[in-house]
């Protein structure tokens, strides 16, 4: 299955920012806009994107295996990812995630059989003041977190 | 009398809309790019006052931003570029993060001179993947200056062209080192250059490129504005202006306070509500993780600048201020660190691949209850062994936990590896053990 129209257009606007002759400087982004796309990067996407851009597969798959944020098995609808470096772990980091892993009744790296939820562990997101905190589908940050909190921003999101 | 913050870099805060352009132009914004390109100064006259500004890179390294500057070659046939690096991962930093998503048009003023003064033609700012909601403010603030005249064409019809683009990152801590964030924006894996060449003559797609951290650039049109020697006066000897300490960890209010450089350790922690709880101050990093841990002792009395943590035993890097109570465990607290270092290591050199795994392994058994006394010299031999012979700096930044955390909490090290358990956790003060 192929890109969206509307991937591509993001795709072009990212290709703008760089001279016509390094395409390959869209890739980190063409990667993101087809993951965001499709849920997840498979072989197939990714070479999908190297000849979008006209390089070779090879140099996009070493891209997208070098970047944690990209994702090369398929996860939940609902990616949720647990800063536990060192700040957010004095803030107590580690009570989210058991929370988390009781609630979902799975650990870091698994998804819930319904297919909703996957649980990731992440490094230092630049946010440390709001510890402890997680993003979900590497977009939505979530700050300040407290167990009734999230269980407040699970039941918000859609089913 | 309790210090207050001098906002430089984070100018705009309490206003109601910060990243607006309206809120930044209201308080005097784009003036200072608008003067010097209109009024054509000569980029000798800028360095030299960036040089008086005694603005050091605030990325983490220090470097003298108008020496650095100056280190761009006058004249190429060719286009140069401006990269800035708001790819804050270390852990414990998060002050850019707010530049850019609170001030994200005094980087972009800071940027254009930047660029009218080195000659370069194109920028980016590459920015940390985790944080894709700041991402966008920025991406919106551009294309309001793009509007409003301040990037792009002959702008202010002196035929001076400047385009700036945002570029985001995708979770990975080594993009912070330069030329491995230059790799990233072409579009490769994050893997550290050799150095020499430095980016000033082989950067972005092989031509000269000047690279700063976003605290770095924003600091410019507030020195344009007030001249260097106003933001030297703001900090002390060796460390001109102000500093965003990012303060996380055990603190009442962990936040961004931006201070004149010197301002003493007590008063800083004070502008943070103090340590959490009412409990006692055990140790602090000072600068992130690459900088050397300090006992509550050794930074009590220490001023926060260049020089005064130097003499305390460590040093300001970017300013990442982790704060640790009483409660907690020091050696669990290295193995998370050591984690860290470990799952980001590029792997390209082997002391740095290798030793990053073998002490957190080594670390780790000490925290399961495997430990076995000779394993504290072999972490610092490992240690000792990885600093210095590596491609990047991540390897010493490696070394620098491990060493320090030994250095000042063996006791602890000693009884985990003794009884196979915490000696926090057991409720077993320092003073009881056997210190001799
Ligand atoms: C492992 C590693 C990570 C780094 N991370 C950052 C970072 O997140 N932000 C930053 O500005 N500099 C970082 N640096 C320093 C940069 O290599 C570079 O010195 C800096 O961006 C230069 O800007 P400045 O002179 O304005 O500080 C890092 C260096 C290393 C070795
Ligand atoms: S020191 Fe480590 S992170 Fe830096 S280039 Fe070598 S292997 Fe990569
Ligand atoms: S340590 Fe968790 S966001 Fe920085």
């Amino acid at each position: 299955m192929s890109l969206s129209a509307e991937s591509l257009a993001k795709i072009e606007r990212e290709l703008a920012k760089y001279p016509p002759e390094h395409r390959q400087a869209a890739v980190m982004s063409a990667l993101r806009i087809a993951q965001t796309e499709k849920g997840w990067l498979s072989k197939d996407t990714i070479a999908e994107v190297a000849d979008y851009l006209r390089i070779p597969a090879i140099a996009a798959l070493e891209v997208a295996t070098f970047y944690n944020m990209y994702e090369l098995e398929p996860v939940g609808k609902y990616k949720i990812t647990v800063c536990t470096n060192i700040s957010c772990m004095l803030r107590d980091s580690e009570e989210i995630v058991d929370h988390l892993e009781k609630k979902l009744g799975i650990g870091f790296n698994e998804t819930t059989a319904d297919g909703r939820f996957t649980l990731k562990e992440g490094e230092c997101m630049g946010c440390c003041g709001g510890a402890p905190l997680f993003h979900i589908n590497n977009t939505d940050m979530h700050e300040y977190l407290t167990p009734e909190k999230v269980d407040k921003i699970l039941e918000g999101l859609d089913k | 009398m309790t210090a207050t913050q001098t906002l430089v870099c984070l100018r705009t805060a309490g206003q109601a809309d910060p990243a607006s352009l309206e809120t930044y132009l209201k308080l005097g914004g784009y003036a200072q790019l608008k003067r010097l390109v209109t009024e054509k100064v000569k980029a000798t006259e800028i360095i030299s006052q960036v040089k008086l500004s005694g603005l050091r890179g605030r990325g983490g390294a220090g470097f003298p931003t108008g020496l650095k500057w100056s280190f761009m070659p006058r004249y190429f046939d060719g286009t140069k570029y401006l990269v800035c690096n708001t790819d804050e991962g270390e852990p414990g930093t998060f002050k850019d993060r707010d530049i850019i998503r609170y001030n994200p048009h005094q980087l972009i003023e800071g940027m254009a001179i930047a660029a009218y003064t080195l000659g370069a033609r194109v920028g980016y700012n590459y920015i940390h993947g985790e944080i894709w909601q700041d991402y966008e403010i920025f991406e919106a603030a551009l294309d309001e200056a793009r509007q409003a005249g301040y990037l792009g064409e002959n702008l202010f019809g002196t035929g001076f062209s400047f385009d700036l683009h945002a570029v985001h990152g995708y979770g990975a801590y080594i993009c912070g080192e330069e030329t491995a964030l230059i790799e990233s924006i072409e579009g490769k894996k994050g893997q550290p250059r050799f150095k020499p060449p430095f980016p000033a003559s082989y950067g972005v797609f092989g031509k000269p490129t000047n690279v700063n951290n976003t605290e770095s650039y924003t600091s410019i049109p507030w020195i344009m504005e007030h001249g260097g020697q106003a933001f030297q006066e703001l900090g002390v000897a060796n460390s001109g202006g102000t500093k965003i300490f990012s303060i996380s960890g055990h603190v009442e209010k962990p936040g961004n306070y931006e201070v004149n450089m010197g301002i003493s350790f007590a008063e800083l922690l004070a502008l943070a509500g103090g340590v959490w709880k009412g409990r006692q101050l055990k140790a602090v990093i000072p600068g992130g993780p690459s900088t050397a841990v300090l006992p509550a002792s050794a930074i009590i009395g220490a001023t926060m600048d260049y020089d005064g943590l130097s003499k305390a035993g460590s040093s300001l890097g970017a300013g990442s201020m982790i704060v640790m109570d009483e409660t907690t465990c020091m050696v669990k607290a290295l193995k998370r660190l050591s984690y860290f270092f470990f799952e980001e290591s590029c792997g390209q050199c082997t002391p740095c691949r290798e030793g990053t795994g073998w002490l957190y392994r080594v670390i780790k058994r000490i925290v399961d209850g495997q430990g076995r006394m000779e394993d504290l010299d072999l972490l610092t031999d490992v240690s000792s062994n990885i600093s210095g012979r590596t491609i990047c700096a991540l390897g010493d930044a490696a070394a620098t936990p491990v060493l320090s955390f030994i250095k000042h909490f063996r006791p602890e090290f000693e009884y985990y590896i003794q009884h196979g358990r915490s000696m926090v956790e057991d409720g077993v003060a320092v003073e009881e053990v056997a210190y001799a």
